[in-house]
């Protein structure tokens, strides 16, 4: 019986967790990527090939070393590098004398076929199309549920009363989703999460912060590698709204764009008009829209060397001058620190609110 | 009053200079290069530009801000895709909005499209579009293209002959130069150089690689040498899936045909710091390096930092191990 894993992804691993069980393969759930996670895949990768690719080779291995022997994963079609990873990964394995099994999704939108032959070759159980879909369906409504939670905990965290308790509440309720099983399951412990979160008690009178994170997909999604920033920034009393949930990237490159990705293609067209891969555009796009909606202002999270985000970076300043936006800018990579990156964000947060009160002061002379 | 254009010396201006310089000439616009790289070029490159952005960007960077002051336009053309299959780097794609972003008083920027997935004439089409912006007839820039078209493949046949760009340039500029390129190849040595254009012949980036190789008594081949026929022949290299990006596919596809064709005795690749796509060439190239033991193979690393002496002296090393290694099994046999 071969034995499946999947690049990890922030909490969303639950979800592929089930599916694959669902179709009948044995799972082997990757784990939490830590130092040495970072250690095996920083020894095994090209050095400047960017952090994310970097953490899955280590992740790869160690999945490997418990016992997998299938990796799912997605490809792309470029002009990012992200698009050329699993080929490159599975190189690697190979040349380091792993002889493991490769299945890479494409966005089924350019190859229905490879999409079809995919989920015939993970369904070992043989479910009719009519399972595969309703277990396909009944993941994303998880997926959904997870990312809503995920969304609420930053609406709660930067007001709760006694710091940690949101973090606290938000692993219990993560648990709740991950046992529920059948879709009425799902809905009710999502709701039962939602209600958990929601009665931590929290103090009205704060001042909070709002800022928008945008960049690079899987530094955004993964807290291990973007060292917590939410939870930091939380603690900070900052809320924060993230450009970017997998289940809004999956609706926006598998069947149709939302007019959510629309919005945003079109926000950023003056400034970059050009698809350069990744994430480059929706940044920009996503910082114009968050300063039209009145946020303090925006980070933007990128690996080192990431090549559209370098293009957004480069563009960003005049955006930022443009509609009166501060923008904060990490490059992340094995090397980067989280006290470093804590001083940095404390001082963002500070000049932010001393922004704020300034404003606050002048409208209360003005008006 | 003509107009004038700017085309800075760096990126595509080793592949496609001769090809626009006539085609802006036949318009009646005078065209202004900043030319070959200087030091104060790149220095103000590396002062303009993002730190995080690899050095050929950042050179880029030097050459807009050597002309922008002196011309009407600068052509920045938006490069896709040109062979209907693979693209250009992100930096490429974004380059027009990252220089009209972040350089203050630039003139205005020519930054046609050209994407021929898009169709079979989209290149023509955004020629027109040039010809349109600068008010010039339709007939004449269509003459105007075919003409740089013409230029083009002279330039590409002359490269192909193992002339260098600017070697190649003068000669179709001036009819006059040329002749001695071939470094004569003294000691028999053949190397390939990989790596991108606009790195491995900025004599000043690359700190004169090619030249110096030359003077050892090597001969140098890079992509550009080898029929794009050939190349295409290679498929995708025995990976599941192409390279994305036009030049890296290029450089994959010639070490590929390189090291099958056993002819040669190194390899070199010249990368920048920070290229993105040169993290998975090299390593793709270093793989295909292992199957082929017989045939050394060595990585230099330029940014704008790198000094003459630390490229000479690795150079050096690299030629006398192949020299030395070449004799040993000279005299085995």
């Amino acid at each position: 019986m071969p034995k499946v894993t999947f690049p990890r992804m922030g909490e969303s691993w639950r979800t592929f967790k089930m599916l694959l069980e669902d179709l009948g393969n044995e799972v082997v759930a990757p784990p939490r990527p830590s130092k040495r996670t970072l250690d095996l895949g920083v020894r095994y990768s090209p050095e400047f090939a960017c952090f994310p690719l970097k953490i899955l080779m280590g992740t790869y291995l160690e999945c490997i070393e418990m016992g997998a022997d299938t990796i799912v994963t997605t490809g792309g079609v470029g002009p990012c590098r992200a698009g050329e990873y699993a080929m490159l990964h599975h190189k690697i394995l190979k040349d380091i004398g792993h002889d493991i099994k490769m299945i890479v999704f494409e966005p089924p939108r350019h190859y229905p076929l490879n999409f079809i032959r995919n989920v015939l070759a993970l369904n070992k159980a043989r479910v009719s199309i009519r399972g595969i879909i309703s277990h396909i369906k009944r993941a994303w409504r998880k997926l959904q549920a997870l990312d809503n939670v995920e969304k609420m905990s930053h609406v709660t965290r930067p007001r709760e009363l006694t710091s940690g308790n949101t973090s606290r509440v938000y692993r219990k309720a993560l648990e709740w989703i991950d046992q529920a099983y059948t879709t009425p399951q799902i809905m009710e412990a999502e709701a039962a999460a939602l209600e958990a979160l929601k009665n931590i008690p929290q103090d009205p009178q704060r001042m909070v912060l709002k800022v928008g994170i945008v960049g690079e997909i899987y530094v955004l999604l993964e807290p291990a590698s973007n060292l917590e920033i939410e939870e930091t920034l939380g603690n900070l009393g900052v809320e924060v709204e993230r450009s970017m949930f997998l289940t809004g990237w999956t609706r926006d490159n598998t069947w149709n764009e939302t007019t959510e990705g629309m919005t945003v293609k079109e926000a950023a067209a003056p400034y970059l008009p050009e698809l350069v891969g990744g994430h480059g555009r929706d940044s920009i796009g996503n910082t114009i829209l968050c300063a039209k909606r009145g946020f303090d202002g925006m980070i933007q999270l990128a690996p080192f060397t990431c090549i559209p985000e370098i293009v957004a970076r480069t563009i960003l300043p005049r955006v930022s001058r443009d509609y009166d936006i501060p923008v904060l800018t990490f490059f992340l990579d094995e090397q980067t620190g989280k006290a470093g990156m804590s001083t940095r964000l404390e001082a963002f947060t500070d000049l932010l609110r001393r922004k704020k009160l300034l404003q606050a002061r002048t409208n209360c002379v003005t008006g | 009053m003509t107009i004038k254009v700017g085309i800075p010396g760096a990126l595509l201006y080793y592949l496609y200079y001769p090809m626009w310089r006539t085609f802006f000439n036949e318009l009646g616009v005078q065209v202004v290069t900043s030319g070959r790289t200087t030091k104060n070029i790149l220095d103000q490159g590396t002062r303009e530009a993002l730190a995080d952005a690899c050095v050929p960007v950042k050179l880029f960077y030097g050459h807009v801000m050597d002309i922008k002051d002196k011309v009407d336009y600068l052509y920045i053309p938006r490069v896709v895709c040109l062979n209907r299959r693979t693209v250009y780097c992100p930096k490429f794609l974004g380059l027009p909005d990252m220089i009209r972003y972040s350089i203050k008083n630039v003139p205005p920027i020519i930054d046609v499209r050209m994407d021929t997935r898009q169709g079979r004439f989209a290149v023509v089409k955004a020629y027109l579009e040039i010809g349109k912006r600068l008010g010039a007839p339709i007939l004449s820039v269509l003459l105007a293209y075919l003409k740089a078209v013409g230029v083009l493949h002279r330039y590409n046949r002359l490269l192909r002959k193992g002339w260098s760009p600017v070697q190649a340039m003068d000669f179709l500029e001036n009819q006059a130069g040329g002749a001695d390129f071939d470094g004569s190849a003294k000691s028999g040595l053949k190397f390939a150089v990989l790596g991108y254009p606009y790195a491995i012949y900025d004599s000043f980036i690359s700190v004169n690689l090619i030249d110096k190789l030359r003077k050892y008594g090597v001969k140098v081949i890079t992509a550009e040498n080898i029929h794009p026929a050939l190349l295409a022949l290679q498929k995708n290299c025995s990976l599941p899936k192409r390279l994305f990006w036009t030049f890296s596919d290029r450089a994959l596809k010639a070490a590929h045909f390189l090291f099958n064709q056993n002819k040669i005795d190194g390899v070199l690749h010249l990368t920048a710091f920070g290229c993105g796509p040169d993290s998975l060439l090299n390593k793709l190239i270093e793989m295909e390096a292992k199957k082929h033991s017989d045939i050394p193979f060595m990585t230099l690393m330029i940014d704008e930092q790198t000094g003459e002496a630390g490229m000479t002296t690795r150079l050096e090393a690299f030629v006398d191990m192949v020299r030395r290694r070449k004799e040993a099994l000279a005299c085995r046999k």
